[in-house]
């Protein structure tokens, strides 16, 4: 690791303050950063420490719904009596993740701006766009397994990997921010950005920006499932992921609320694909049409071409299982 | 702020230096060996501690942020003469083979019992809420940020089963 000065922000302005230089990261359970740290692949020559600002808690909402603090962990989230109970695709996403031990210290915040796992983007050896900017992209024609197949763009095919964001965007979260021109909310659904042009940019934040916590609306009920693909049945990040919140009425759908995970450099969320299940009883080629919609513009880089007929297989799995357990 | 980190009850000044992990810091700062570096990356639980009640990977996370903490590590939990459940557990059912991950092993479970007396689900559990029902699958899953590259699981979650089960109603 990189010699580096560490301080322990005071305030959440002064964090603010401290992170709108270039040289400064904002460190909260560490998980991510340190590994990050410890391979060079980032360098920061301040650390500010943003726990202990006060910004821990879960507490309901006026409006019945429920706010997790940026620095509350995946876990404390994850086994919130009211989580548990109203919002039961986060918990379940939260648990699909890592290990109990990683989860007992990343947070929410931290969670949401984790980077990805591409493998030229960890080894400081090998070009990557993202890390190096003008290196090119390693993956493109290397080892693309975890790669993207949605949203990429010939400057980067990595994915955003968290499988928390992926329930809170089936949920329509909301982002809670703070930086020295003041507060803003920005819905889950769009805090991550596609790599375009610039990929080192993954998500809306600006410098000295500092999540402070995430708005969960009131609850909607219906039937909530994660599930998650992996190569091996835990501690393995997503190859393919669904978040979904689905209900019946009559025998037809009345809410279809789906995001996806694995497929590219944000959690997916496509809003014909649920548009496709309402008001239709649910039946083989229904699901199909959604996988249509879902993956029109999918595309596979060799390594990763299984993701599509897996993301399709997935999906359907989940409305079959989704639509046995609601009727 | 409190410019110590206790560590199974003694309390120790903190590291100069920030780039200090805590596993380093117990290591060889204060001469805890115990507690075992395998990847240094959060992938394997060698290195698995208890920060106030807690189970974490001890590599991920800076002593610099462990002021006022208190850290129990696998010699915090027993000695040869008087082992504590898990432990004892761990040596009647051959738990290891080299021991190399075995000190994380039995602080990641002493912990996971905690986790489950307060029925914390996992990603193994049927439903979320409610009593957890003790099984092999929910072991297993609960200890999966614990390899053991001498592949001796099988006697692992039986050591850790037989612990578990002994105190639930
Ligand atoms: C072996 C391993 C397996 C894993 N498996 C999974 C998995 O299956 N699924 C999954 O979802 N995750 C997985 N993870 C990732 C883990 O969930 C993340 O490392 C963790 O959520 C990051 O949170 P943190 O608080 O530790 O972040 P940190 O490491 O402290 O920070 C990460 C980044 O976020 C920034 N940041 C943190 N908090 C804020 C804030 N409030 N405002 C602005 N910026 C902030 C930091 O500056 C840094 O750039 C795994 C990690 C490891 C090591
Ligand atoms: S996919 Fe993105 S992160 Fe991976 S090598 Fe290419 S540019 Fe870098
Ligand atoms: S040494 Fe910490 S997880 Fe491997
Ligand atoms: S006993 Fe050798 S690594 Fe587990």
């Amino acid at each position: 690791m990189r010699p580096f000065q560490y301080t322990r922000a005071p305030s959440l302005a002064e964090a603010s303050d401290m992170t709108a230089g270039e040289d400064t990261l904002a460190i909260a359970g560490g998980t991510n950063l340190l590994d990050l740290m410890k391979l060079q692949v980032e360098t920061p020559g301040q650390l500010a420490d943003i726990n202990r600002l006060g910004i821990a808690d879960v507490e309901d909402t006026d409006d019945g719904g429920l706010r997790l603090g940026a620095l509350a962990t995946n876990t404390e989230t994850a086994v919130h009596q009211r989580v548990r109970a109203d919002y039961p695709v986060l918990s379940r996403a939260i648990l699909a993740g890592a290990t109990q031990q990683l989860r007992n210290k990343a947070t929410n915040g931290g969670n949401l701006c984790q980077r990805t796992r591409c493998f030229y983007f960890t080894n400081i050896d090998q070009p990557c766009n993202k890390r190096e900017p003008g290196t090119g992209c390693g993956a493109i024609d290397g080892i693309a397994k975890l790669h993207a197949v949605l949203g990429t763009s010939d400057q980067c095919i990595a994915t955003y990997p968290g499988d928390m964001a992926v329930a809170l965007s089936a949920l329509g979260a909301t982002v809670q921010i703070s930086g020295d021109k003041g507060e803003r909310s920005v819905p889950v659904r769009d805090f991550h950005l596609l790599p375009g042009d610039t990929p080192w940019i993954e998500n809306v934040l600006e410098a000295g920006e500092i999540i402070t916590g995430i708005t969960l609306p009131p609850p909607v009920g219906g039937t909530q499932i994660y599930r998650k693909v992996r190569e091996r049945s835990s501690y393995a990040f997503a190859l393919v992921s669904v978040a979904a919140i689905v209900e019946l009425k009559d025998g037809k759908f009345s809410r279809a609320d789906l995001a996806f995970g694995g497929l590219a450099h944000k959690p997916w969320h496509d809003p014909r694909v649920g548009e496709a299940l309402l008001g239709q009883p649910p039946s083989d080629a229904l699901f199909d049409k959604a996988a249509n919609i879902l993956l029109e513009d999918a595309r596979g880089f060799g390594e990763n071409d299984f993701k599509i007929p897996l993301t399709r297989r997935t999906l359907h799995a989940v409305l079959v299982q989704a639509t046995e357990k609601a009727a | 702020m409190a410019d110590t980190i206790t560590v199974n009850g003694t309390a120790y000044p903190m590291p100069d230096d920030p780039r200090v992990s805590l596993l380093d810091f117990l290591r060889q700062h204060i001469g805890l060996t115990g507690t075992k570096k395998g990847c240094d990356h959060g992938q394997c639980g060698a290195c698995t501690v208890i920060v106030n009640g807690i189970r974490i990977n001890s590599c991920l996370t800076l002593a610099a942020m462990h002021d006022g903490d208190s850290v129990t590590t696998i010699e915090g939990l027993g000695t040869p003469e008087e082992p504590s459940a898990l432990q004892r557990a761990f040596l009647e059912h051959d738990g290891f083979q080299c021991g190399y991950c075995t000190p994380g092993q039995i602080c990641s479970a002493t912990a996971m019992l905690e986790e489950l007396a307060a029925d914390w689900p996992s990603d193994a559990s049927e439903s979320l809420e409610g009593r957890i029902a003790i099984s092999g699958e929910e072991i297993r899953e609960r200890m999966s940020g614990n390899l053991c590259r001498c592949g001796a699981y099988a006697n692992i979650v039986a050591a850790i089963e037989e612990v578990a089960g002994g105190g639930r109603s």
